[in-house]
């Protein structure tokens, strides 16, 4: 399969080793990936925050980056929730990228939605020693529906053990500008969400957007508590190195 | 109402500040949502239900004229008072004059967020009306002089103890502050003042079109007192607090009891076709309707808002809110908290200067949506509040000038790539342990309880192209 890459605006930015390493495994298994120049950003920062002309500019530059794609698979769930569930109504006023819109809404994919639920691929013979818990992100779980994919990826890395996050489907406090419209708000939550980490006895906290997981490391590396974070690509790469 | 005082940060800052409350309020919660989770499970098809209630929901709204007309023309061949209020002002305009005809001395009331919305207990007593909350709850923020925190929990945010030192003057008394003798005590102060009403006021959780029913559903009891006892009765409701028929009453009164507290049915449903007929022994010889508008005839007409008239006020959106869990309710200002409260109270009250703050007390988890028994889509109208609010050049000008340079730049990916690696330069102050830990607002507010990851040297379009031999 012909496989386009959304380096979405934050991996792109902060951490390019997690667009670099999903190109990696995606290769291993067998596809061709390509990285469609002109791409950026879902809009979602604009449009969450009221800006819905600015986000359908950004929206747009998307679309026609991928117009050519066959498949389009993203390192956040967050990003391809922006996709599935808005694009529709932002540009419900434009028959021509409302059909364009819809295109890259039946061919674009969050990476572990991908890898599990279309390729089958569960195992990907990863090893990595190492007790850790899982946050299941807000919108990979209530807008994609993705539930079990993760899970399934992360069961079959040998020497994982993976460990209950109490009270997981809290959100972390980030959302986006939510965190630096309101600060104080947004620090009682992901302080909330540490207390829940730490009292998972986990030594790496694994998720699927990076959003989030730059959200929560960022307040235990404040607090200096020693939990690692990682993106499950990042795990994967990592364990499948051995 | 001190909370009334306070701008919506120092609001913030005092909820944070008192961990009494936020533990209360984590606790209480805690055990709503997991009781709602048990009473919702054991239907086996709760989404099914769901469907039903959203589907009766907008049958009702879409409706609504005609619904209105059934109820009200049922309600005045009885022999019922109806009365219209546009206005909040109205409506308490109406109460009020009733209360002075019958010159009532005691005005005994059981729960009403729509007393509460219009602010009604404040006139009536400048009037001279003794006022009572019947409801626990209520009885209990009106000793301290608060706003509710919760729509079906108004003290949720009180501890026990808390309830003990508010009770004691009244008492005269020391009190413990168990719970068998604090209710042992409301219920003898009750039961005295239960006697001595002149007028009852309820509130109604449902009107049955096609009966002209009012149905009120309580856990103590008290809304069926207050609307036996007292001779004359006013009853406020909501004007889309209606359903067609029983029919559908029975499928919204299992939503509303297992989404609110987790019960099957509450404990007390109280069905009234007022007023008192001869042969009834008791109830009210005299019946007012009170049937508000506030704007909602406006969102009723606006498309992006309508769903929001669908809500039942179960409180269910607010006892799995990660924001309300750690503020409680007092911090958002407004009479409806919680996200149901930030969604309607800038529709009800538009006034941005006040309410402009309450669509952004959300992070968009979207945990709302998810929980709300009609399936309105919560998450998302905070979002399309947001956009209002902006394209009615409400939001602040620096706001809008960093979406004029995301827009300029998010479109333009070269363009981004050479701004990133400026960013990477500049970022070099405030860089330590490879991490920024300070910054310039509004960055600032993240890195004051955060770090943030540097900006990578080379971004990932840059890696890739370079690694494909790509310029």
């Amino acid at each position: 399969m012909k496989v386009s890459l959304f380096a979405t605006c934050l991996t792109n930015a902060f951490y390019p080793e997690v667009d670099l390493t999903m190109a990696k495994i995606l290769k291993h298994l067998g596809h061709t990936v390509d990285v469609p120049e002109g791409q950026v950003c879902c809009g979602q920062i604009a449009f969450n925050s009221g800006y819905v002309d600015d986000a359908r500019e950004v929206a747009r530059t998307l679309i026609d980056s991928f117009e050519r794609s066959e498949v389009v698979v993203g390192p956040s769930g967050s990003c391809i929730a922006m996709i599935h569930h808005y694009y529709p109504t932002l540009f419900e006023k434009e028959p021509v990228y409302l059909k364009k819109a819809e295109d890259l809404i039946h061919k674009s994919y969050e990476f572990t939605q991908f890898v599990v639920d279309v390729l089958n691929k569960p195992d990907l013979g990863a090893h990595y020693k190492a007790k850790a818990t899982y946050h299941p992100s807000c919108h990979a779980t209530r807008l994609l529906g993705i539930g079990e994919a993760p899970l399934k990826l992360l069961q079959h890395v040998k020497g994982l053990e993976l460990l209950p996050l109490p009270e997981a489907q809290l959100c972390c406090g980030f959302g986006g500008t939510f965190s630096v419209k309101m600060p104080k708000i947004s620090e009682a939550m992901v302080a909330e969400k540490a207390e829940h980490v730490l009292t998972s006895g986990a030594d790496i906290l694994l998720g699927l957007d990076m959003g989030c997981l730059m959200n929560i490391s960022g307040y235990l590396e404040k607090i200096n508590k020693p939990v690692k974070t990682m993106h499950i690509i990042q795990l994967l790469g990592e364990g499948m190195k051995s | 109402m001190t909370m009334y005082n306070l701008t919506t940060d120092q609001r913030v800052d005092k909820a944070l500040a008192d961990n009494f409350l936020r533990q209360a309020t984590r606790r209480a919660t805690d055990r709503l949502r997991n009781n709602k989770y048990k009473a919702s499970d054991e239907l086996g098809n709760w989404e099914e239900w769901r469907n039903a209630g959203e589907t009766i929901r907008k049958h009702v709204i879409a409706n609504l004229d005609f619904y209105l007309q059934q109820l009200i023309e049922q309600m005045e061949k009885r022999g019922v008072h109806v009365h219209l209020a546009k206005t909040p002002a109205d409506a308490v305009g109406i109460v009020r004059n009733i209360v002075r005809e019958h010159d009532a001395k005691s005005v005994l009331k059981s729960k009403s967020m729509i007393s509460e919305e219009i602010h009604l207990n404040h006139a009536l007593e400048e009037d001279g009306a003794a006022v009572v909350e019947t409801d626990l709850g209520e009885y209990i923020i009106q000793i301290a002089g608060e706003p509710p925190s919760h729509i079906i929990v108004p003290a949720m945010h009180k501890t026990r103890q808390q309830v003990a030192d508010l009770f004691e003057p009244i008492a005269g008394h020391a009190l413990s502050s168990d719970t068998p003798t604090l209710t042992r005590f409301v219920r003898i102060q009750m039961r005295e003042q239960f006697l001595r009403g002149d007028i009852g006021i309820t509130g109604c959780n449902f009107a049955v079109a096609n009966t002209g029913s009012i149905v009120m559903v309580t856990n103590e009891g008290n809304g069926r007192m207050v609307s036996t006892l007292p001779r004359v009765q006013i009853t406020l409701m909501g004007m889309e607090r209606i359903v067609p028929s029983f029919r559908e009453l029975d499928i919204m009164l299992n939503l509303l009891a297992r989404s609110a507290t987790g019960q099957r049915l509450s404990s007390y449903t109280t069905i009234l076709t007022p007023p008192k007929k001869s042969a009834d022994s008791d109830g009210p010889e005299e019946y007012h309707l009170v049937i508000l508008d506030h704007n909602r005839s406006e969102i009723l007409g606006d498309k992006l808002f309508r769903t929001a008239l669908n809500c039942i006020r179960c409180g269910a959106c607010f006892n799995v809110c990660p924001v309300y869990r750690q503020l409680g309710g007092h911090a958002y200002g407004s009479v409806y908290s919680g996200p149901i409260g930030s969604v309607i109270t800038p529709l009800l009250e538009k006034d941005w200067k006040k309410w402009g703050h309450l669509p952004y007390f959300s992070s968009l988890c979207g945990a709302c949506t998810e929980g709300c028994p009609v399936r309105i889509p919560l998450h998302d109208l905070l979002v399309k509040l947001r956009m209002r609010k902006t394209q009615s050049g409400h939001t602040p000008q620096v706001e809008q000038q960093i979406f004029k340079a995301y827009r300029y730049l998010f479109t333009r990916e070269k363009t981004l790539r050479r701004a990133l690696r400026l960013g990477a330069h500049l970022q070099r102050p405030f860089v330590r342990n490879h991490r920024i830990t300070g910054g310039p607002a509004p960055l600032s507010n993240w890195t004051k309880s955060r770090t943030l990851p540097m900006v990578a040297p080379k971004p990932f379009m840059q890696i890739w192209a370079d690694l494909n031999n790509k310029r």
